[in-house]
């Protein structure tokens, strides 16, 4: 048992209706994520991991349960309030990347800054270093259509981290990538788990891209089955 | 990059899309400025009528002549001060499509009537002494290149003369003429009543109308209705009525170019308005998913709503204000040309003020649909969709 929750889940359900049938995804899901922990979530598709991840990150609510991150009740937050909510603890890294064609690496990763009340070299300063974490301080000019899919995720996480949120959410972060350079993408969250203590929830039905995390958990039929451990526990 | 240019970068991301929007809106303001000048210009006459001077036409249309006995009669109305009589006289200088408008008046009364208009000094008196003399509005002076003094030409394309049919009179420079009021136009002539009549087979017992001012403007109810008294039931009657509702009828005569000019901007923005806003609704749409990232990286829906409409009103102003300088450069190039029937033809600030009401208008209703949806844009199922 880790010391500090980040994240307390208690009795999470998640349902959806759907033309007069409703169906369950999580009836009564409890779960805790450590400070600093890495988790990797495994499950078939539609287990609901993008559901799960969707509710930790406030842009979904649970059907009932509750989510309580540092103590706060995020389910119970206001759609502005969550936004701001996101805006300050939350980062999310998408299997599209998502990033907007017209703005280059820089722009794209100064968007959530735009949020924020920083001077212009204030501003740089972070871009800069959030593209230094994932080696494309030279392509920061670069518009997303010049850069590789691994280069493109890279610049994701560092839109996701610009803003130096504790948590990143990653929904298939190496799905659309081979090999070598998902193992860059992952080596990239493990060095922000590791050196920038950053709580990472991913979720991925890649096997060798759990190897990365420190917790793997398999969920299947809106629970967790045990999984196979890797350093500390949950 | 800030969030202004943000919302710039969105504008300009698809420079086709935005060339031909902004286009579509350039012409619709061009139109909206340099009709609306015009529109003015024609309007301009009942602004700057004066508050005192009345007018007496022939009650059938104001293209009948009035008997000339009137004239002595409607002096001794009580309330009347000046009276003088006009008749047009058409012009033109050599080529008929050099018009020159010109009218017969009374050269001893004209002036005491139309006292908001400066003759040049001894100029007055020269030409009420010389039967052949003219006085020129200085616009035609400056644009002919006349001088007094200079003998001139001027051909009617309605009279002729009953010893040899030709319709060219000659006439001698006395003067000219500017109106206090620049927004008055001064494009015409005049010449000596008499000397015009005599050249008449059927002349000299007729006007075609009487201009007159009354001791005061309180006076101008109870005059008009002496004087239409006056000839009710007899052989001419008359129609009379203030200067700005004359200058009102005749600009209906020439067919309502208000109603008109409104007609062909209302429908240019209507065209625009479904152009524009289906335009930008579909590149909201295109970016369903973007604006689910923005909300995901903490932009709340007010923010996302505020940008979107942000985009379409600079979008608007971007075309709007292009459109209104081009009109605004267009109505100043064509001025020159359009002196003889459109003199006051400028594009005022009250031009330019309704274009920007229209320009945040048009901002707001193309852009408040598709910033609404984007608003209420559900996150998950858009980025469930790709
Ligand atoms: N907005 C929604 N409306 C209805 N059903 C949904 C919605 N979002 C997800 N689901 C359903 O919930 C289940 C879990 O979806 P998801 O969380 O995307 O699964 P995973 O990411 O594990 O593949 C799926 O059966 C999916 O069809
Ligand atoms: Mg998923």
């Amino acid at each position: 048992m880790s010391l500090t929750h980040l994240f307390d889940i208690k009795n999470v359900a998640k349902r959806f209706t759907k033309a007069n049938e409703t169906i369950t995804i999580f009836d009564k899901l409890n779960m805790h994520i450590a400070a600093e922990q890495f988790i990797a979530i495994m499950g078939p598709s539609g287990s609901g991991k993008t559901t799960l991840l969707n509710m930790l990150g406030g842009v979904d609510r649970p059907s009932d349960g509750e989510i309580i991150y540092e103590g706060l009740p995020v389910h119970t937050l206001s759609e502005s309030a969550l936004a701001s909510w996101r805006a300050q603890n939350v980062g999310f890294i998408f299997q599209f990347y998502n990033l907007m064609s017209m703005l280059s690496a820089a722009q794209n990763v100064e968007l959530p800054l735009l949020l924020k009340k920083l001077s212009k070299k204030e501003r740089k300063k972070k871009i800069d270093a959030a593209l230094a974490l994932v080696n494309l301080e030279n392509r920061a000019n670069h518009k997303p259509a010049e850069l590789s899919g691994g280069q493109q995720q890279r610049v994701a996480i560092a839109r996701a981290i610009v803003s130096d949120p504790k948590l990143l959410l990653c929904d298939e972060p190496t799905g659309d990538l081979d090999r070598s350079t998902a193992t860059e993408v992952l080596e990239n969250l493990q060095l922000l788990n590791r050196e920038f203590g950053k709580t990472i929830v991913m979720v991925t039905h890649d096997p060798a891209a759990a190897e990365f995390a420190k917790l793997q958990l398999h969920l299947d039929k809106g629970e967790f089955v045990e999984g196979k451990q890797a350093g500390s526990a949950a | 990059m800030s969030l202004l240019g943000f919302i710039r970068k969105n504008l300009t991301r698809n420079k086709l899309r935005l060339c031909l929007n902004s286009f579509a809106i350039f012409i619709a303001f061009l139109l909206f400025g340099a009709l609306g000048a015009i529109k003015n210009a024609f309007e301009s006459g009942v602004e700057v009528a004066a508050a005192d001077r009345l007018v007496v036409v022939n009650k059938i249309s104001f293209t009948q002549p009035i008997p000339y006995a009137h004239i002595n009669k409607i002096r001794s109305v009580e309330g009347v001060k000046h009276v003088t009589w006009a008749n047009w006289f058409g012009g033109y200088y050599q080529d008929p499509r050099d018009q020159l408008i010109t009218f017969a008046v009374d050269p001893e009364t004209y002036f005491l009537v139309y006292d908001d208009i400066d003759v040049g000094p001894g100029e007055l008196e020269a030409w009420q002494n010389d039967r052949q003399g003219i006085v020129i509005g200085e616009g035609i002076a400056r644009a002919k290149g006349w001088q007094v003094g200079d003998r001139v030409p001027i051909s009617s394309n309605i009279f002729s003369k009953k010893e040899d049919g030709s319709s060219t009179w000659e006439f001698n420079i006395s003067g000219t003429f500017r109106p206090k009021n620049p927004q008055t136009g001064s494009n015409y002539a005049l010449i000596h009543y008499k000397y015009f009549m005599e050249t008449q087979i059927w002349g000299g017992d007729w006007v075609g109308y009487l201009p007159l001012t009354t001791k005061d403007p309180a006076l101008n109810e109870p005059v008009i209705k002496a004087i239409d008294a006056l000839f009710a039931n007899s052989a001419a009657e008359t129609k009379t009525s203030t200067e700005a509702q004359f200058n009102k009828a005749f600009l209906e005569q020439v067919g309502d170019i208000g109603f008109i000019i409104m007609s062909v901007v209302l429908s240019a923005f209507f065209t625009i308005l479904l152009i524009v806003g289906n335009s930008m609704w579909q590149s909201i749409r295109e970016r369903t998913n973007e604006i689910a990232v923005l909300k995901t990286l903490g932009f709340t829906a007010k923010k996302v709503f505020s940008l979107i409409l942000a985009e379409s009103f600079l979008l608007a102003f971007l075309g709007g204000l292009l459109g209104l300088l081009a009109a605004w450069a267009l109505v100043r190039a064509i001025t020159p040309l359009t002196q003889n029937f459109l003199p006051a033809l400028v594009m005022g600030k009250g031009v330019f003020l309704g274009g920007l009401g229209f320009i945040v208008v048009l901002g707001f209703v193309t852009g408040i649909v598709p910033a609404w949806q984007a608003m209420k844009l559900n996150t998950i199922d858009a980025l469930n969709r790709r």
